[in-house]
C-alpha cells in the first residue's frame, strides 16, 4: 500500500507586477504531478532549479495547499487532516534558515522536540540519540549563529527525526555542503532506509539520485517528465552517443538548428570557466559529428570528444526535452 | 498539563532570544529611559509630585507597550525571514499556543521597562514612588504584561497572514498612548475616543497600576483586563486556523 499519494496535483502562485497600475500573474509551478511511494522507499524528486519540486514537497508537509488535485500520506488528507498528517511526517529543510541562531542546537531541539509532542521523559535521550546521529555531540551547546552550514543541515536533520516520523520529506539536504559534508549527509539518509523509513527526496544532483533513490521521477517546468528505477532511467538513453564540443560563443540560433538535426536527441550547453561545452546526443546507429561542425561556422571550436551517456546525460535529455 | 508545558517552553526559549538581541536589546534599555525624561519634563511645569508620580507610571507603561506593539509584527516576520515559521507551522502543535508564550515573552521584557522607568525618575527627577495597594499594584503589574501580551497575540495572528502587516505594530505603537490614557486622563479626548479606549486592554492595565499606586479602586480595572484579555486570546484562537489556512492558500508563510 501507498504511504504517499499524490494525485494531478497543482499549484498556481500569483504574484503582482507594477506599482501604480498592479497588475496579477499567474505562475503554474506544479502542473498535474502525480506519484505514489510505497513503505520503506526512498523516492526521489529530480529536477532543475524552479522546476516545483519544493512546491510539491510543501503541498505534501501541508504548509502550502494545492489549487488542483488531492494527496495524502498514510491515509490522511493532506488538506483536510493536517494536523494528523504532521504528527507521522518529518521535514528537513534545505540551506542554513530554519534554525533559531540565538539558541543552541541543543535549545532548538529542546523547542522543537516539546512542539512535536515528544514525551518529557524521553525527550533528553532521544536528543542525545540524534545529536550522535548527526555528529553535532559536543558542539550542541553552543548557538547556532556560530555554526557552520554543514552543522545547521544536520541539526535540521536531527529536528525532523525528534517525534521519530514514519516519513520523512528531504528537501535538498545536501545543498551547498562540501563534498565530505554532502557524503556524511548521505550515509546519514542511508542508515533512515535501513531504519524502515520512507523517504521522500528532492535533489537536482543526478548522482545522488543514483546514489540514494529506489526510484525517481524527473520534474521540469511541473510536469513529471519520467519515472522509474535509476536504471530504468539510464536504459533511455543506453543506446545513444554523446559528442561534446569545447566552443566559445556559441549563439542559441546554432543551438535550435543543431536540435532540429535528423538523429539528434537532445542538445545542451553548459559553462565552464572562461569556454562553453556543447553537448549533442545523438543515435548510436548515426554519426554526426561532421554535420555538427558544419554548423557551427563561425564559433570558436576546440577539443571535441565522444563518450558513452551517463545518467546525467538521461537527466538532461529528459528536461531539455520539455 | 501539556498545554501549560508548551505555553511554558514556548516562552522560555522566545525570551531567551529576546534577551539575547542586541538590537531589542539596546532599544529596551534606551527607549523607556528617553519616554521618561520627555515625560517628566512635560509634567514637571505642574510642579506637583502626585503629577509627576501620574506621568511617570505612564512612560512606565508606554515602554512596556512599545515592547510589545513593535516587537510583535518584527517577530513575525523575523520568523519569515529566517525560515522558522515553516518550521512551526510544519508541526503538530496548535499554532495558537505556540504564537501565544512569543508575545507574553515580549511583553515581560517590558517589566524591566516599568522598572527601569521608575528607577530613572528616583535617581534623576527625585520621584518618589508612593504606593497605596502594594499588594494590588504588585498584582496589576503581571495583569497587565498578560493582556499586553494577549493583545500582541491578537495582532501577531494577523501578522502571520498578511506579509507587510508587520509594519502596521509600528503604528499601533503612538495612538494607544494617548487614546489608552498613559500620558493625559481619557476625559481629555473627545467623548468618541472612549469607546475605542475601552475595548483596549493597556486602558485598564494602565488605570490598575494608577489606581493602585496613587490610591483608588484597582479591581474593576484588574477584572477588566482578565475579562479583554481572555476575549483577545478567544478571539485569536477562533481566527488562527482560518487566517493559517489563508496563508496556506496564498504562500504566505515564507518569503519564497
Amino acid at each position: 500500500m501507498a504511504v504517499v499519494e499524490a494525485h494531478d496535483l497543482r499549484r498556481v502562485y500569483k504574484t503582482h507586477t507594477g506599482t501604480i497600475r498592479r497588475r496579477v500573474k499567474e505562475i503554474e509551478a506544479v502542473r498535474g504531478v502525480s506519484f505514489a511511494i510505497d513503505k520503506g522507499e526512498l523516492f526521489g524528486l529530480l529536477g532543475p532549479n524552479g522546476a516545483g519540486k519544493t512546491t510539491t514537497i510543501k503541498m505534501l508537509i501541508t504548509l502550502l495547499i494545492p489549487t488542483a488535485g488531492t494527496a495524502n500520506v498514510l491515509g490522511f488528507d493532506v488538506v483536510k487532516d493536517p494536523r494528523e498528517v504532521r504528527k507521522r511526517i518529518g521535514y528537513v529543510f534545505g540551506g542554513e534558515r530554519g534554525v533559531y541562531e540565538r539558541l543552541s542546537g541543543y535549545d532548538n531541539l529542546r523547542y522543537f522536540a516539546e512542539l512535536y509532542g515528544v514525551p518529557p521523559k524521553v525527550q533528553k535521550a532521544r536528543i542525545e540519540e540524534l545529536l550522535e546521529l548527526v555528529g553535532l555531540k559536543g558542539r550542541e551547546h553552543e548557538r547556532t549563529e556560530g555554526y557552520s552550514r554543514g552543522m545547521k543541515q544536520r541539526l535540521h536533520v536531527a529536528r525532523g527525526l525528534l517525534h521519530d516520523p514514519e516519513v520523512v520529506f528531504l528537501d535538498e539536504p545536501t545543498i551547498g555542503l562540501d563534498p565530505v559534508g554532502a557524503r556524511e549527509l548521505r550515509a546519514t539518509i542511508g542508515t533512515l532506509t535501513s531504519a524502515g523509513k520512507t523517504i521522500l527526496l528532492t535533489t537536482h544532483y543526478m548522482f545522488e539520485a543514483d546514489a540514494l533513490c529506489d526510484r525517481i521521477a524527473v520534474i521540469s517546468q511541473g510536469e513529471i517528465v519520467a519515472e522509474g528505477t535509476p536504471a530504468q532511467l539510464k536504459s533511455r538513453v543506453a543506446s545513444g552517443a554523446v559528442t561534446e564540443v569545447e566552443v566559445y560563443g556559441i549563439p542559441d540560433e546554432t543551438v535550435e538548428r543543431l536540435r532540429s538535426l535528423e538523429g539528434v536527441m537532445s542538445v545542451w550547453v553548459e559553462e565552464r570557466e572562461q569556454a562553453q561545452v556543447l553537448s549533442v546526443q545523438t543515435r548510436a546507429d548515426m554519426q554526426l559529428t561532421a554535420a555538427i561542425l558544419g554548423h557551427l561556422n563561425g564559433s570558436n571550436v576546440g577539443r571535441v570528444s565522444h563518450r558513452e551517456p551517463t545518467l546525467e546525460d538521461a537527466y538532461v535529455a529528459l528536461v531539455e526535452g520539455e | 498539563m501539556r498545554t501549560l508545558r508548551l505555553l511554558g517552553i514556548g516562552w522560555l526559549f522566545h525570551f531567551k532570544m529576546i534577551m539575547r538581541s542586541a538590537f531589542d536589546g539596546v532599544g529596551q534599555v534606551i527607549y523607556p529611559l528617553f519616554f521618561a525624561t520627555v515625560a517628566f519634563f512635560v509634567f514637571r511645569a505642574g510642579d506637583s509630585p502626585r503629577t509627576l508620580l501620574y506621568a511617570s507610571l505612564g512612560a512606565a507603561v508606554m515602554g512596556m507597550w512599545s515592547a510589545t506593539s513593535t516587537t510583535a509584527g518584527s517577530a513575525m516576520q523575523r520568523e519569515r525571514w529566517q525560515g522558522t515559521l515553516e518550521a512551526l507551522v510544519a508541526t503538530p502543535a496548535n499554532f495558537a499556543l505556540i504564537l501565544l508564550p512569543v508575545t507574553i515573552a515580549m511583553a515581560t521584557i517590558g517589566i524591566y521597562s516599568l522598572v527601569a522607568t521608575l528607577l530613572w525618575g528616583r535617581l534623576l527627577f527625585g520621584i518618589d514612588l508612593t504606593v497605596v495597594h502594594p499588594l494590588l499594584f504588585v498584582l496589576s503589574i503581571p495583569a497587565t504584561v498578560l493582556t499586553f501580551g494577549a493583545l500582541g497575540f491578537l495582532f501577531a495572528v494577523c501578522f502571520v497572514r498578511f506579509r507587510a502587516a508587520w509594519a502596521l505594530g509600528n503604528m499601533f505603537e503612538y495612538p494607544v498612548w494617548l487614546i489608552c490614557g498613559f500620558l493625559v486622563p481619557l476625559t481629555f479626548f473627545p467623548a468618541w475616543v472612549r469607546p475605542i479606549s475601552w475595548i483596549l486592554a493597556p486602558t485598564w492595565g494602565m488605570n490598575a497600576i494608577r489606581e493602585s499606586s496613587l490610591g483608588g479602586s484597582p479591581l474593576p480595572d484588574l477584572i477588566m483586563c482578565f475579562v479583554l484579555g481572555s476575549a483577545y486570546i478567544a478571539l485569536g484562537f477562533l481566527v488562527m486556523e482560518r487566517l493559517l489556512r489563508a496563508a496556506r492558500e496564498r504562500a504566505a508563510l515564507s518569503l519564497t
